[in-house]
């Protein structure tokens, strides 16, 4: 076991390193740069920004003192669009916003999802059922884009109970709508997953054997399906965590809570290769390290399953 | 005296192409330390019927008729109460024993919980008593089989776990649903002696399905062959072998490899077991029968009292012998040839 996270963390590393080169040689490649506008700097000018960021280095100069930077001392360089702020500032910023409500609705949705999932399959064919699978259905195919307009108009505007937008350093009236925005489609995905698993599992011959021993509906719910009901569920969940830590374009540019996403399309706009970068490493990092684990789990899980 | 009496039971299925009757109006009943076997093809109703016994069929399924367990009805019982009988009075093995095991749970974790529920025994009571019963089964060295997933065993190995599971509350009555199909032959042997052995110390009455009829030679006293959801032969396993009087078991039995009589080839039953959906009409069995006359197509022959003790669903009362079978199979390959 020991040995293969030793082999796994071994793989990543390298995979980390093309996806910075990959993704470094992208932005050099495509036109413009982060001092390019529509009026165009005095050739002086433009020099000595180039020169005081190294970008009249050649490309694998650059690349090259980057990755130094990185490994030795943590380093992401300095923003190119806020000449005072380092990319480290900008992620440990937005990065705690968007972690706050990303991890809140990741919780919230692994928990209503799996109990309306479960539920759904317990109860087959029944009332239940047909409301749960109807509510997952609804609730995803309403986009985020969709719902938090909805959820300013109906919480903001009309009932006037919680305010429309702004972080305030992550006081709960600021926190609730962008988890509910964001967490709802994932929820609805949990839902089905469960429910189509548990399903699946209620039907298998070794649940025949629990009940055929005698052993109570909720015990051989809880003791024999559960495990194996929520083993498909945990491959989704990996990719979900990231993807909702790392927060949501729409939701931090709808709710203003100056978070990763917002960040990320602020920065693409201005070029700021930098910040660009940092986030991309980030998200590749912790895209790396949630599959590791989910691999673990997997192992931890399933006795079957050894590495 | 009876231990389990099923009468008139049926059970049916409700689907998409309409409603399935898959066990019409069975009635049997097994006595302590008797074995009955139960014997067809697939899809004949064999496991349904004993699935609808003890509670487990699936959810579009329905039962009526009646199955008594020591004069207490089980159809419509509570599931509570149903829940104190299973698995401690009546106890079942099935057929697969590779997907029949939960395999995220020790061997240890799947024993224990039965000896827990029914008998409020403490987990370590528990475990010298499943220890005791692995040993029963001839398992070597139960207290590492306790310890082990149910991958970590062979077949052979799984299936004396699952017998040792059914009978940690001793119960008084066992159903076997195909328990030897997946297992190699030698295993088979085994466990069918392990049966017998269980039968004789325990007194317990045993249902066996099966449809391999060396299992019923070898087991059970009294056999009941069932065709498309029906009895059509019942009685004792020795005057069913030796005097088959349905051409259904006639053809089973012929269908089946002998020693002693050493033939050189065996006769097929031809064509296949019937839509459940779209039976014939008059007798289900007519459109395979080598026996068949204008009757058999017009009337369904009823269950009815031949001779002491013995039942059979047939118009046909004159011999059957092996050559009929041949003649026929003859007719059929030439029409098969005609065909192509």
């Amino acid at each position: 076991m020991l040995k293969y996270i030793l082999k796994r963390l071994g793989i990543a590393i390298p995979t980390l390193l093309i996806l910075i080169v990959f993704s470094f040689v992208l932005m050099r490649v495509a036109p413009g740069g982060p001092f390019s506008s529509e009026r165009p700097l005095p050739p002086q000018v433009l020099a000595n920004v180039n020169a005081k960021f190294g970008l009249d280095q050649p490309w694998h100069i650059q690349l090259w003192e980057y990755l130094v930077g990185i490994i030795t001392r943590f380093d992401f360089g300095p923003s190119f669009a806020y000449t005072d702020r380092t990319v480290n500032d900008i992620i440990m910023q937005g990065f705690p916003v968007t972690l706050t409500y990303g991890a809140w609705a990741f919780v919230l949705a692994v928990l209503i999802g799996c109990a309306l999932g479960i539920a759904a399959a317990v109860r087959h064919n029944t009332w239940l059922d047909y409301l749960a699978v109807g509510t997952s259905i609804g609730a995803q195919v309403l986009p985020n884009f969709v719902m938090a307009p909805l959820l300013v108009i109906v919480f903001t505007l009309w009932l006037g109970w919680l305010p429309g937008g702004g972080w305030r350093g992550g006081q709960w009236p600021y926190v609730i709508m962008p988890v509910i925005a964001l967490g709802t489609s994932y929820m609805a995905s949990i839902a089905r997953i469960t429910r189509s698993s548990m399903l699946e599992v209620l039907s298998s011959n070794f649940i025949r054997t629990a009940r055929a021993k005698g052993m109570p509906a909720t015990h051989v719910i809880v003791r024999h399906a559960l495990k194996p009901a929520l083993m498909p569920l945990l491959s989704y969940l990996g990719p979900a965590f990231v993807g909702m830590v790392t927060g949501s374009v729409i939701i931090d540019v709808f709710f203003s809570t100056g978070g990763i996403g917002q960040l990320f399309t602020n920065s693409a706009f201005n070029r700021d290769y930098s910040v660009i970068m940092g986030i991309t490493i980030l998200l590749g990092a912790l895209t790396i390290s949630f599959n590791l684990l989910v691999d673990i789990l997997y192992a931890w899980i399933d006795p079957r399953i050894r590495y | 005296m009876t231990m389990l009496e099923v009468t008139d039971l049926s059970v049916s299925f409700r689907t998409q192409a309409g409603t399935v009757r898959a066990v019409d109006k069975m009635n049997f009943s097994v006595a302590p330390g008797q074995t009955l076997a139960i014997v067809g093809e697939s899809g004949s109703g064999k496991s349904q019927t004993v699935m609808a016994a003890m509670g487990l069929l699936a959810n579009n399924g329905e039962v009526e008729g009646s199955v008594k367990f020591d004069g207490r009805e089980l159809i419509g019982m509570k599931s509570g109460d149903l829940n104190k009988i299973r698995g401690q009075d009546m106890a079942m093995i099935f057929q697969d024993p590779m997907t029949s095991l939960n395999p995220y749970l020790r061997v240890e974790d799947q024993m224990v919980e039965v000896l827990m529920f029914h008998k409020n025994m403490k987990r370590k009571e528990a475990i010298d008593r499943s220890e005791e019963m692995l040993k029963t089964v001839h398992l070597p060295d139960p207290r590492r089989i306790l310890r082990r997933y149910p991958h970590e065993l062979s077949g052979g190995q799984r299936q004396r776990v699952m017998i040792a599971m059914a009978l940690l509350c001793d119960p008084k009555v066992l159903i076997a649903d195909e328990p030897t199909t997946a297992l190699d032959v030698t295993v088979q042997a085994q466990m069918l002696k392990l049966f017998a052995e269980l039968t004789d110390k325990f007194n317990t009455a045993l249902i066996i399905i099966t449809h391999d009829l060396g299992v019923v030679a070898g087991l059970a006293d009294e056999m009941m062959v069932m065709y498309a959801g029906r009895v059509v032969e019942k009685g004792s396993v020795d005057e069913l072998f030796y005097d088959p009087r349905h051409p259904y078991t006639f053809g089973l039995l012929h269908s089946t490899p002998h020693v002693q009589q050493g033939r050189d080839r065996l006769a097929p039953i031809k064509g296949l077991p019937p839509n459940l959906t779209n039976l014939p009409p008059g007798c289900a069995f007519n459109p395979r029968c080598a026996f068949r006359f204008d009757r058999c197509v017009k009337e369904r022959p009823a269950l009815i009292v031949r001779e002491h003790n013995r039942l059979s669903a047939c118009f046909y009362e004159g011999e059957m012998t092996e050559h009929d079978m041949e003649e026929d199979l003859v007719h059929d390959r030439e029409k098969d040839v005609a065909a192509t």
